[in-house]
């Protein structure tokens, strides 16, 4: 046993029970102990576990609320990663049980486990194999927590793909009528940048060589534990800086002060012409913009969200979406800077393409919902953009400002859309199980008949819509701005977005919510909102306006945390010159090495 | 040296090396006298054979356990000094004991412990034809611990055909079936056509080498391919290094037979399908490891001499034969990977399907093997690892691929069928059973967190360290895009057969069939449990596997 096992964490638990306590219970509820008639029953153990994690992670994200702050909890304002857990797993490969939380994963976790409790509460009208249906949702949680934590490379691949199996279940039994097509179509284009994720896991991992690093920068990974006192670090960095051959790692953490040495190893290797790093960003970014997902690999989202049952396209839109986003900014940028810097251009193409196409294809939908899920690339665009312009050097000054501002602006959209959209499926939703119908040419006059509801609706759809005050807009702003100093054509092309959003959104609350009297099929089920619905949309309205008008509520997380990554990178790229590392010329290995003729 | 002092020599050679390292071979001989003792005596008819053979295959485990435990670096548990040799030529040569050896073994044995209650709960053999039916399976099984053991084209040939002969008719052991009839008929003449062409190709080989013993012939290998003034490949038109190739390629021949590779792949679907699901599991695991032990055993016996140092031209020669090795099985094993996702798309019959999920498979598990062979000259490091990787998909590949074919028979024995139609809506009346299927044939995909993903995983790793060192660079770059690719075709039709279970509804004629009672169950845990724990906690298995690489020292 090393050292490093037995020195105090105190995170371990709470934070492996965040994650972990879904998928404990979902098993437990998968054994026979429960009757699967006993249905209001399993509904109700379901909601509490949500509410148990979702209590958890704030009690982790804002200890003042519990009153004392202890070692596990979050220290707000703080930039690094705290909560440090590690735990040997695999020491044949060094991979680690490793997670943590900074100001940019923090937030992201009580999204998820927030929007997770009121899903929960939306899978309600479920009445089908209610028992595996919540099977299915806890595994989903337990997955998407996972990847928010994970600081280990593989451990975050198993969390990424863990939710697969359940998201295809979920939609292709309690889906819509092409549910079984949209289900296989989500798996597959997942799967497939998934695997390519897993190839530039195992080129990073074996080109990666902890010896390279100083033991600062070890201490800092959490290679070596921070919490060992003096001498019990410098034995621990003396065994790997000892070591003969190369120690390979999976730590993200390690992998990224690796990736921004000066001659960082995945810059130096080259593969066809291309610089490893360069083909690793490309395929990680590859397996993360199809979760974004941003235009041509967007074509599932549309179908996976139409026929997904309203709890899933909130968790969907919520959460799902959200993971590429992180993984752009916690995985591609840090490890792959030089390749980051020169493929900004791509990152901010692809994000503006989506802005734009997402946003005419929102406007010419005559499906409800699928309006909503076109307009959900329209905004994760300005994710993309916001996060591309952070390669950009400001003139030749390399500053890091406005860089930031884009990145917290992308931040804040993530979450802002996390909320927003989550809202606007679950109005959808509402009102899809009163009519059974999503046709935006039938509606109309739903305020005269659900008066509470629709006020609720149209709030959510403005803060879609980014009306200053509510949430969508800062995020916005903030991109649009940034992207000023990376590309004034995008920038532009980003502020003129904003109408193409107002279009769709003003006519969609104008065709369904307006007008005089609803004249649709079964206009007689347009019954008021109950209670239930209720306790779901109001937080999220309430989160909404919150953030719309205190987003410092927010960027007092994020902010440290981003501003600190860019500001790493900002001076990473003055010290190389602007100009990204080149690799070293060489093709194949020289006969000589292989004494192959 | 007089005849005396030989025979003295080969007699203390025999009972104080060989045959102590070679208990485990011998256990499964007894229990296959004992077997057929018990048919044969009045007094001993009561006794069941499938207790007689589990009883003498639970010996072999113990042993072949002891054995694995006992070499020098095994992991946990401790021993304070190694019992067993690392490495040791038995029998003056014929076979070899090692870590690999030790390991396959380890796996058969542990294998038919599985394997025996299996069949006894799934009713495939019924009583009358027990004996027969456990006397193929065992002779089968010692045929294939040699052939994971050989070190001499003699013994090669002689444990292929071992272990083939009693497959012929274990595939013939529904009797009276047509279908059953016809596949061992099938395999028959397919296996009697690839050994004839495998014996050829020894002949050719020990013909020009003058050697059947692989270091001998790895030695003579490199001087005459070292020392031929053109490179390898312009030579292999003339001479005698055209005539080793040739030889080379039949004997490779008569190995992807075993391992059921493209282009010698065609009765696997067959078989299968007209075959029972017990024998078809029979032969997709066991014989799959065998026939991949075999290959990697052949492929560094002849590619690669240990031990002493071997001159400068000997050296590139054999740099040259490992060459070519990877090249045959790399590509052997991309064609084989692809084709076998690509037409298990279209099958009905879920036997037929996991047929092509088993060649599937074995195109995985060449990858492996390539990428071990592109590693054994220049990184050795690198080469016990992809030893490793195989090894330790092979140890995954018990647990799923058997889990798979048990689930097959479980649910014959509840449906009456073996089509995948008639799986429709299986959840609603065996949620369990589903549960199992989804967990077996997401592994067989090789998604997180299920054991097929660290195999995958293993092997992918391997490719891509043969890749930044190998000089078959661009061949390991064409079998990571080519693995790649395949895992995602794979998803279609594993998913496909989940999708029928849960989307789909029952057919209205369905017999009300009783949910699984507890036996079957039983099984499907014992089976289905290891995929998951293996899929999280794999560095006890990895441990192992990795002393198995070892025997690439």
């Amino acid at each position: 046993m090393s050292p490093a096992d037995t020195i105090a964490q105190p995170a371990l638990w709470p934070l492996s029970l965040i994650v972990f306590l879904p998928a404990l219970v979902a098993a437990v509820m998968a054994l026979p102990v429960i009757p699967k008639a006993r249905e209001e029953l399993i509904r109700w153990i379901t909601l509490a576990t949500t509410v148990t994690v979702f209590v958890l992670s704030l009690w982790m994200a804002w200890p003042t609320l519990f009153g004392a702050v202890g070692p596990a909890q979050f220290t707000v304002g703080e930039a690094g990663m705290q909560a440090v857990v590690k735990r040997p797993w695999i020491p044949a490969f060094n991979i680690d049980y490793l997670l943590g939380v900074d100001g940019i994963s923090m937030p992201l976790v009580v999204l998820t486990t927030f929007l997770s409790v009121l899903a929960c509460g939306a899978s309600w009208p479920i009445t089908k194999h209610v028992k595996a249906y919540h099977v299915l949702f806890l595994l989903l949680e337990t997955g998407m927590l996972g990847v928010f934590v994970s600081l280990d490379f593989f451990l975050f691949y198993v969390f990424w793909e863990v939710m697969l199996l359940p998201m295809y279940f979920l939609i292709g039994i309690w889906g819509g009528p092409r549910r079984e097509y949209a289900a296989i179509k989500f798996f597959l284009y997942t799967l497939f940048g998934s695997v390519l994720m897993l190839l530039a896991i195992l080129m990073l991992y074996f080109t990666s060589d902890l010896r390279s690093l100083s033991p600062e920068q070890l201490v800092a990974s959490h290679v070596v534990s921070p919490a060992l006192d003096a001498a019990g670090q410098a034995d621990a960095v003396a065994v790997i800086r000892s070591a003969k051959g190369p120690i390979h790692t999976f730590n993200l953490l390690a992998l990224a002060q690796l990736g921004q040495l000066p001659n960082s190893p995945f810059a130096a290797v080259n593969l066809w012409g291309m610089s490893l790093e360069t083909w690793a960003f490309l395929l990680l970014l590859i397996g993360f913009v199809i979760k974004v997902p941003v235009v041509p690999v967007h074509t599932w989202l549309p179908d996976a969200h139409v026929e997904a049952p309203t709890p899933i396209s909130m968790i969907l839109a919520g959460v799902l979406l959200k993971l590429g986003g992180y993984g752009i900014l916690r995985i591609c940028y840090p490890i792959c800077p030089g390749a980051g810097l020169s493929l900004a251009w791509l990152v901010c193409g692809l994000g503006v393409v989506s802005m734009v196409y997402g946003a005419f294809a929102a406007l010419a939908q005559k499906d409800f919902k699928r309006m909503v899920a076109y307009s959900s690339v329209s905004h994760m665009g300005y994710v993309m953009l916001g996060l591309g312009v952070w390669s950009a050097t400001a003139g030749n000054e390399f500053r890091w400002d406005a860089w930031a501002q884009g990145v917290n602006g992308a931040m804040f959209q993530m979450l802002a859309h996390g909320i927003s959209s989550a809202g606007m499926f679950f109005m959808v939703g509402v009102l899809y199980d009163r009519v059974h119908h999503r046709n935006l040419e039938e509606f109309g006059g739903i305020f005269n008949r659900m008066p509470v509801y629709s006020g609720l609706a149209v709030a959510l759809f403005f803060a879609g819509l980014g009306l200053p005050g509510l949430c969508g807009f800062i995020g916005e702003v903030l991109v649009t701005l940034s992207s000023w100093n990376y590309s004034r054509v995008l920038a532009v092309i980003s502020a003129f977005t904003v109408i193409l959003t107002a279009a769709y959104i003003l006519w969609a609350i104008q065709r369904v919510y307006l007008g005089g009297e609803y004249k649709g099929p079964h206009g007689d089920h347009l019954t008021p909102i109950t209670g239930r619905e209720l306790a779901i949309a109001t937080p999220l309205v309430f989160l909404a306006i919150l953030f719309g008008v205190a987003p410092q509520l927010i960027f007092n997380y994020v902010t440290p945390s981003v501003n600190r990554q860019v500001e790493t990178l900002a001076d990473w790229t003055r010290d190389i010159g602007g100009k990204p590392p080149q690799p070293v010329a060489g093709g194949p290995v020289p006969a000589e090495v292989t004494g192959v003729r | 040296m007089d005849l005396g002092s030989l025979l003295t020599g080969a007699i203390s050679d025999t009972l104080d090396v060989s045959l102590p390292l070679f208990r485990v071979e011998l256990t499964l001989a007894a229990t296959i006298v004992l077997v057929l003792l018990c048919r044969m005596l009045p007094v001993l008819r009561w006794l069941d054979s499938g207790l007689v053979a589990l009883g003498g295959v639970a010996f072999a485990l113990w042993y072949a356990w002891c054995d694995l435990r006992g070499l020098p670096g095994a992991p946990w548990p401790a021993v304070a000094a190694a019992a067993v040799p690392a490495s040791r030529e038995l029998f003056g040569g014929l076979l070899i004991f090692d870590p690999l050896t030790a390991f396959i073994r380890f796996l058969l044995a542990g294998f038919l412990v599985l394997y025996i209650p299996f069949t006894k709960i799934s009713g495939i053999p019924d009583r009358e034809d027990g004996a027969d039916f456990y006397t193929l399976v065992l002779g089968a099984s010692l045929g294939m611990c040699l052939m994971a053991s050989s070190n001499h084209l003699l013994m090669l040939f002689m444990a292929v055909e071992m272990a083939s002969v009693p497959s012929y008719a274990l595939v013939g052991i529904l009797k009276g079936r047509k279908a059953s009839s016809e596949a061992a008929l099938k395999y028959v003449v397919y296996g009697a056509g690839a050994a004839g062409v495998m014996l050829y190709g020894i002949s050719l080989l020990a013909g020009v080498l003058g050697t059947c013993h692989f270091p001998s012939m790895a030695a003579e290998l490199g001087s005459i391919v070292g020392e031929s003034p053109e490179s390898f490949y312009a030579a292999a038109s003339t001479g005698p290094i055209m005539v080793l190739a040739l030889g080379s390629l039949m004997l490779a021949a008569g190995l992807a037979f075993k391992l059921s590779a493209v282009p010698f792949h065609f009765w696997c679907p067959d078989v299968l399908e007209g075959a029972a699901a017990e024998v078809g599991g029979f032969l997709s695991v066991a014989s799959k490891a065998a026939a991949v032990a075999l290959a990697l055993r052949v492929a560094f016996g002849l590619g690669w001499l240990g031990g002493e140092e071997i001159a400068g031209a000997s050296a590139l020669g054999l740099a040259d034969v490992r060459h070519f090795a990877v090249y045959l099985i790399g590509l052997m094993a991309a064609v084989t990977c692809t084709l076998g996702n690509l037409a298990a798309y279209g099958q009905t019959n879920m036997k037929r399907l996991l047929a092509y999920s088993t060649i599937a498979h074995a195109g995985y598990l060449l990858m492996g093997v390539a990428a071990a062979v592109a590693l054994r000259g220049v990184d050795p490091e690198g080469c016990r690892r992809a030893v490793a990787a195989i090894a330790f998909y092979l140890g995954t590949y018990v647990f799923m691929n058997l889990g798979a074919f048990a689930l097959v028979a479980v649910l014959r024995n509840q449906l009456r069928s073996e089509e995948i139609a008639a799986y429709a809506g299986l959840v609603r009346t065996s949620p369990g059973l589903v549960v199992a299927a989804a967990a077996v044939l997401v592994s067989l995909i090789g998604l997180p967190p299920l054991a097929g993903f660290v195999s995958k995983f293993l092997v992918f790793a391997s490719i891509v360290e043969a890749i930044s060192v190998a000089a078959e660079r661009p061949l390991m770059l064409v079998l990571l895009v080519v693995g790649g690719i395949n895992t995602v075709i794979s998803l279609f039709y594993y998913l496909r057969v989940l999708k029928v279970m849960t989307f789909d509804p029952p057919p209205e004629d369905r017999i009300a069939t009783p949910s699984t009672v507890w036996l079957p169950g039983a099984l499907i845990t014992a089976l289905v449990v290891p995929v998951v724990v293996l899929g999280v906690f794999w560095s006890g298995l990895y441990a192992y596997a990795q002393l198995a690489g070892t025997f690439a020292s």
